[in-house]
């Protein structure tokens, strides 16, 4: 099941606050250690919600609340959510850092006004085929996100900067 | 068609073309620096977007700096460091080693950095920049491999809150505090995607070390660059005349408009664990101080640890709990103090010395609090566990409040405790 598929994807909103810092996703204490996401993952978000790797499931959705990513523009905060699972993070808003790496690294990272959005709701994302994607939610009115611009969903769709950029060699405008 | 502002300027020669604030464009950045933090992930992709060859297009656009890790951060670190210092060996990039200080500063030292510049940073602070009248902003290290590779990177051009300053700072108030101030206007990110442009007369009054705090910090609340104008001030630390001053047009497009009267600005102090939970010093609750911390990209200057020690020796020293923590920006302003027999007297006065670096400040090298400590520093960033230890606390202030608060031992200016 792709994201891009017109079917969307369906996962748990696990809700976060607002300005939840790049440090709070992984600290920069666990990064001097090792850059291997796959021993950094088991440690997200441990200094404000320890424990949380271990309540994961497939499709959890991280749902939070405006300047997520603040910060740090440490990429590792991005690589560590892709290694733990994490495809999908919805936010009222992104610190522009995480933003750029988001995409880069093929996370999609949407922007939109999800603040009733509850923990553990089940929501419905489509629409990213076009840039422009909504959540839906059971028995509420659905929310439209913000575009994304064709460029950045050009990176976003080939998976990231790196297979963008072991294609092309170069940006193409 | 409206005129431009400064970053549209800058961002139309980088990218060749016109661009407006909106646009997602392809530019050429004119400097790039990494950190021993982020260069390691930057080789790792640039290894998978170009498996047969390493080699960097313009290796002499490209600036790393080892300054997070040192011989206190353990071998894994070490061997992250060895990495990016045999990379830069190998392709010849400008390498600042261990020991030499903190990029930043090494960057705004080493006369590289010309107004009307694209600089960007594999580190969020490099929108220190911006106080030479550069457009310069942190990055990924995907995004700086992108740039080994093909010289290029994409950019959303920003709008611009033109931020208009008035009066004159008073004593004891520094370009820390209106970086405090300005971090609890825009909190919570508010100035998010957005560029600020410095304008109005109090700037002939504003020096660049007050300049550069405000650059630093513009990060904290989320721009993406906060651009000072080139002037006689500035011109001091760009000594070659090489560059060009951008102005904007007179009639660029503003996003929005703020002014503040630099009279009217008091000490503030930053409060745990958000940089933009600020109050003014007088109305911080008065708790005892454990620790204070002079140092990091944001403070650590030569002028900030003079202040600091006038401070302390107008007092008679420090109070006999604080430990007084010193980390000059740079080695070339460690040796300044020395020459000064600065650093002998602050070691009189039982302050601690700390080889220039990033350390402390982000928990990855030398001094770390412990648990329940309360630390004061002059740093940029208080977030929960930042110096390394999730259970101590970190409040911010200027290089003068925090000198204060070494005297007095609380969080009351010294003599008033």
């Amino acid at each position: 099941m792709s994201m891009f598929d017109s079917a969307g994807i369906e996962g748990r909103a696990r809700r976060f606050g607002s300005d939840v810092s790049t440090d709070y996703i992984i600290s920069s204490r666990r990064k001097k250690e090792t850059i291997d996401t796959d021993v950094l993952k088991k440690h997200i978000f441990e200094d404000i919600d320890p424990g949380f790797f271990g309540t994961l499931k497939p499709n959890d959705i991280i749902v939070a609340g405006a300047n997520f990513g603040c910060g740090s523009a440490m990429e590792i905060a991005v690589t560590v959510l892709l290694s733990a699972g994490i495809r999908v993070v919805v936010a009222e808003g992104f610190a522009r850092t995480f933003l750029r790496n988001a995409f880069n690294n093929g996370l999609v990272a949407l922007t939109a006004d999800v603040g009733a959005v509850a923990e553990g709701e089940l929501i419905n994302l489509s629409g990213l085929n076009t840039g422009n994607a909504t959540v839906r939610r059971a028995g509420e009115r659905e929310i439209v996100c913000e575009a994304i611009p064709v460029f950045m969903l050009d990176i976003l769709k080939k998976g990231g900067l790196v297979p963008y950029m072991k294609a092309n060699k170069r940006f193409i405008e | 068609m409206s005129g431009q502002t400064i970053a549209e300027k800058i961002l139309s020669r980088a990218a060749a073309k016109q661009v407006r604030a909106g646009d997602v464009v392809v530019c050429q950045p004119d400097l790039a620096m990494a950190t021993d933090g982020s260069f390691p992930m930057a080789i790792d992709y640039l290894a998978q977007m170009e498996p047969d060859s390493m080699k960097p297009a313009y290796p002499e656009k490209i600036v790393l700096a080892l300054d997070h890790y040192d011989k206190s951060s353990g071998p894994k670190a070490l061997a992250l460091q060895d990495r990016a210092r045999a990379y830069a060996k190998e392709f010849g990039l400008v390498l600042y080693d261990t020991g030499e200080g903190v990029g930043h500063q090494l960057m705004l030292e080493s006369g590289r950095i010309l107004p009307g510049m694209l600089i960007v940073g594999a580190d969020s602070h490099a929108t220190t920049y911006s106080a030479l009248n550069c457009f310069s902003t942190g990055i990924g290290s995907s995004d700086l491999a992108g740039i080994l590779l093909c010289g290029s990177m994409w950019l959303r051009v920003p709008e611009t809150v033109k931020v208009v300053f008035e009066g004159t700072l008073g004593d004891g108030v520094s370009g820390k505090d209106v970086a405090l101030l300005l971090a609890k206007l825009f909190d919570g990110g508010k100035a998010n995607y957005l560029a600020l442009e410095f304008h109005g007369g109090a700037l002939d009054r504003l020096g660049m070390e007050d300049r550069i705090v405000i650059s630093n910090m513009a990060v904290e609340y989320g721009a993406k660059s906060a651009i000072f104008p080139f002037d006689e001030i500035s011109v001091a630390w760009a000594p070659s005349g090489g560059g060009r001053a951008v102005r904007p047009d007179a009639d660029a497009r503003y996003s929005r408009l703020v002014t503040i009267d630099l009279g009217q600005v008091v000490p503030q102090i930053a409060r745990p664990h958000s940089v933009g939970n600020v109050l003014p010093f007088d109305e911080v609750e008065n708790i005892r101080v454990d620790t204070v911390y002079i140092g990091t990209c944001t403070a650590g200057r030569y002028e900030d640890f003079l202040n600091v020690f006038n401070i302390v020796k107008r007092n008679g020293g420090l109070s006999p709990h604080v430990r007084l923590v010193l980390t000059p920006a740079s080695l070339a302003v460690q040796k300044k103090l020395e020459a000064e027999g600065i650093l002998d007297q602050f070691a009189r006065y039982g302050a601690v010395l700390q080889p220039p670096g990033c350390g402390s400040c982000c928990g990855t090298a030398g001094y770390r609090p412990g648990d329940g400590e309360v630390v004061v520093s002059t740093a940029n960033r208080n977030f929960k566990g930042r110096m390394g230890n999730a259970n101590s606390a970190i409040y911010l202030a200027s290089p003068e409040t925090c000198a204060s608060i070494a005297c007095s031992g609380y969080m009351a200016k010294a003599g008033a405790a």
